[in-house]
């Protein structure tokens, strides 16, 4: 047995480490053109070897990010740094940043190889040099018995990984990913995230990647940026961003979500609780700001965390009265849509660990929703 | 059935309008001349029924075709036309492409325009055109008296009736020629592929080279078949533009048939013209067929 099999495993985060340099640097940057402006007043950093997911949707700023990264767009005010220096005037061909763009970028008339061997030989390397490293990428890719072919003789699943591995050829010190995955069907892309992973962990490359599929952003990155209208929302590790957030917008944005409107009635320890509606128990969530009492606020809990009961449970924390509205069977689980008296629509989602005809709720049936203390989150905005 | 009478409507065309004409100089060219109405012999005779025919056989010869390669005048009116028409597709290439180039990189709206810019002339009669060249051109014309009007120049330079003039015609004609295919080529370039080819470490001047030429390719073959191939066989321009010393073969042709009055010899210059352009023809279906395959 290894000494590494029996240390402790340490975990990578690095932004937690307050020693840490940052490989990219964006210090108040804005991004203007004429009335509109696409990045607004945004700061942040990003770490050797993360993967870095920019999440939002479309027009929010986040290509624009990723665009001044590669040196195709100047920020109109602030810094970028890369590695300490600011690359403001260092022209896309300089910088030790290469991208993989969304449309693959591929050289039509060049074959795979020689896309591969292209950023190489602006290098001016020896052959043997180059013929080497094109040889590693294409194992890396598992494209070997392709190197000979031209783009358009090979699947779209192959040509978004001749795309990668001729970003990759050059060993950049960040890879830009400009929605790699967005051409690929569903069962492809998934395999491909994990390739990708994988591959981000054997180069060792700091990889942002831009996406608006938040589960690939969730599956992929060590940290994630939520984008709108130009700005951050909120930076966090994916389960942080998934059980933490700090906004009803990312709390919406990722995942499906229960959002319970009401006014704050105690707060304190670390938790708020609501009341929401006439009749039913007030319910409790994490709260990590100081929420005055009877303000609006929302808790948010996902519906994977909430249990479904036919008799009142005793000894939880919340509880929620209603009605069977809508089932939906969904093979691994089942969402059930659950209507309040007060009218409120609550989904619940329960793993099938059981076959169908062995459960007992249905339709119109009276039952309690339950969930912990800590298992949702009230929110203010 | 029905798909054959629909193909048999371009082949009926093609044999009446082609074909038919073509058989016909073919006969002239192996005919002999005479003072005759027509001016040549011999001429088929079918009131005499079979020995009629066998008398008009026995008649063709290939002594014509001999003749052309007896006097050198017609091989070497054959290779100035092919140099001419080499350079002037050269000059073509090197006028159109920046055009196309810039007329691709033109902000979307005005794309429409710059396109009617380059068709407009054609709205002109293509004689007209020609015509106005001689008024620039000559020594009196446009040109020479800006130039001396500005004190560039003291003696007027001689441009028409020299081979330059006729370069200068060529290229004016033709351009739209060379200009819409490396357009329409150029217009389908993926601006990323350039960004890509910046962001792997290439200057701009580099990623035109490496990327937006070899791209362009295929439109710049076909531009260039379509400005040479009428080029070559170029009659109107050297006569109106060209001096004494301007040799294209379009001119001996005509002036075997009109002024020698020579339908035989004209007849054989004409077929060997053709035979010699259905090599560049050749070349030129083969290259559209690549770019057919490679849209595939």
């Amino acid at each position: 047995m290894s000494d590494a099999a029996t240390a402790p495993v340490s975990v990578f985060a690095p932004w937690e480490d307050a020693q840490a340099k940052p490989l990219i640097q964006f210090q108040n940057v804005t991004k203007r053109w004429g009335d509109f402006t696409a990045i607004d007043d945004l700061s942040i950093d990003i770490y050797t070897r993360e993967f870095f997911a920019l999440l939002g949707p479309s027009g929010c700023g986040k290509t624009t990010m990723m665009r001044m990264l590669a040196g195709f767009e100047t920020p109109t005010e602030g810094t970028i740094l890369i590695d300490g220096q600011n690359v403001a005037a260092i022209p896309p061909n300089k910088r030790a940043v290469n991208m993989m763009f969304q449309s693959y970028a591929l050289f039509p008339h060049l074959s795979v190889a020689e896309n591969i061997a292209f950023g190489l030989k602006r290098d001016k390397l020896p052959k043997d040099q180059i013929s080497a490293r094109v040889e590693e990428m294409l194992t890396l890719v598992q494209l070997n018995r392709f190197a000979n072919r031209k783009p358009h003789q090979i699947s779209g699943g192959q040509r978004q990984r001749v795309a990668l591995a001729r970003s990759l050829a050059k060993a950049p010190k960040l890879l830009l990913l400009d929605e790699p995955l967005g051409a690929l069907d569903k069962k492809l892309r998934q395999d491909t995230q994990f390739e990708l992973m994988d591959i981000q962990e054997k180069t060792g490359t700091t990889f942002v990647i831009v996406t608006h599929d938040q589960e690939e952003a969730m599956t992929v990155a060590s940290r994630i940026a939520v984008m709108d209208h130009g700005q951050i929302i909120q930076v966090d590790t994916p389960s942080k961003i998934y059980e933490e957030p700090k906004s009803i917008y990312v709390a919406d944005f990722i995942g499906d979500v229960n959002l319970i409107k009401g006014n704050v009635s105690r707060t304190g320890d670390g938790h708020a609780t609501i009341a929401w509606a006439e009749g039913q128990p007030d319910l409790t969530g994490i709260s990590h700001q100081d929420l005055p009492i009877g303000s609006a606020a929302t808790l948010a809990v996902r519906p994977e965390k909430l249990s479904i009961y036919t008799s009142r449970p005793k000894d939880q924390a919340n509880v929620i009265k209603g009605k069977v509205l809508d089932i939906a069977y969904l093979g691994n689980m089942s969402t059930y849509v659950i209507e309040t008296p007060s009218g409120d629509l609550v989904k619940a989602q329960i793993a099938n660990t059981r076959r169908i005809h062995r459960r007992q709720i249905t339709w119109e049936d009276k039952v309690w929703l339950s969930f912990t203390e800590t298992a949702g989150v009230v929110l203010d905005k | 059935m029905k798909r054959f009478g629909l193909i048999s409507v371009p082949y009926l065309w093609l044999l009446a309008l082609f074909l038919v004409p073509f058989l016909i100089v073919l006969k002239i060219s192996l005919s002999d001349t005479a003072l005759s109405i027509p001016p040549y012999t011999p001429t088929l005779d079918l009131s005499q029924g079979w020995a009629g025919i066998r008398e008009w056989w026995a008649g063709l010869d290939m002594e014509n075709f001999t003749w052309l390669t007896e006097d050198d005048l017609y091989w070497k009116a054959y290779l100035s036309s092919l140099k001419i028409a080499i350079i002037s597709t050269v000059l073509t290439l090197m006028v159109g492409y920046p055009i196309a180039y810039g007329m691709s990189r033109a902000p979307d709206e005005w794309r429409p325009t710059l396109m009617m810019l380059i068709i407009l002339p054609f709205w002109t009669s293509f004689l007209i055109r020609v015509y106005s060249w001689k008024a620039i051109l000559s020594n009196e014309g446009l040109l020479n008296q800006l130039l001396m009007n500005l004190g560039i120049i003291q003696e007027p330079l001689i441009i028409l009736n020299t081979n330059l003039a006729v370069y200068i015609g060529i290229v004016y004609t033709y351009l739209p020629f060379m200009v819409l295919p490396i357009y329409s080529a150029l217009e389908r370039l993926d601006e990323s592929l350039l960004e890509a080819a910046e962001d792997l470490g290439c200057s701009r001047f580099t990623a035109f080279w490496l990327v937006t030429f070899p791209l362009s390719r295929q439109g710049i073959v076909a531009g260039s078949f379509l400005v040479f191939i009428p080029a070559m066989g170029e009659f109107v321009i050297p006569a109106l533009l060209g001096g004494s010393k301007t040799l294209m073969i379009g001119k001996v042709l005509w002036e075997e048939f009109f002024s020698n009055r020579d339908w035989p010899v004209a007849s054989a210059v004409a077929v060997v013209l053709l035979l010699l352009l259905i090599i560049p023809i050749v070349l030129f279906q083969r290259n559209e067929e690549k770019q057919r395959e490679a849209e595939k």
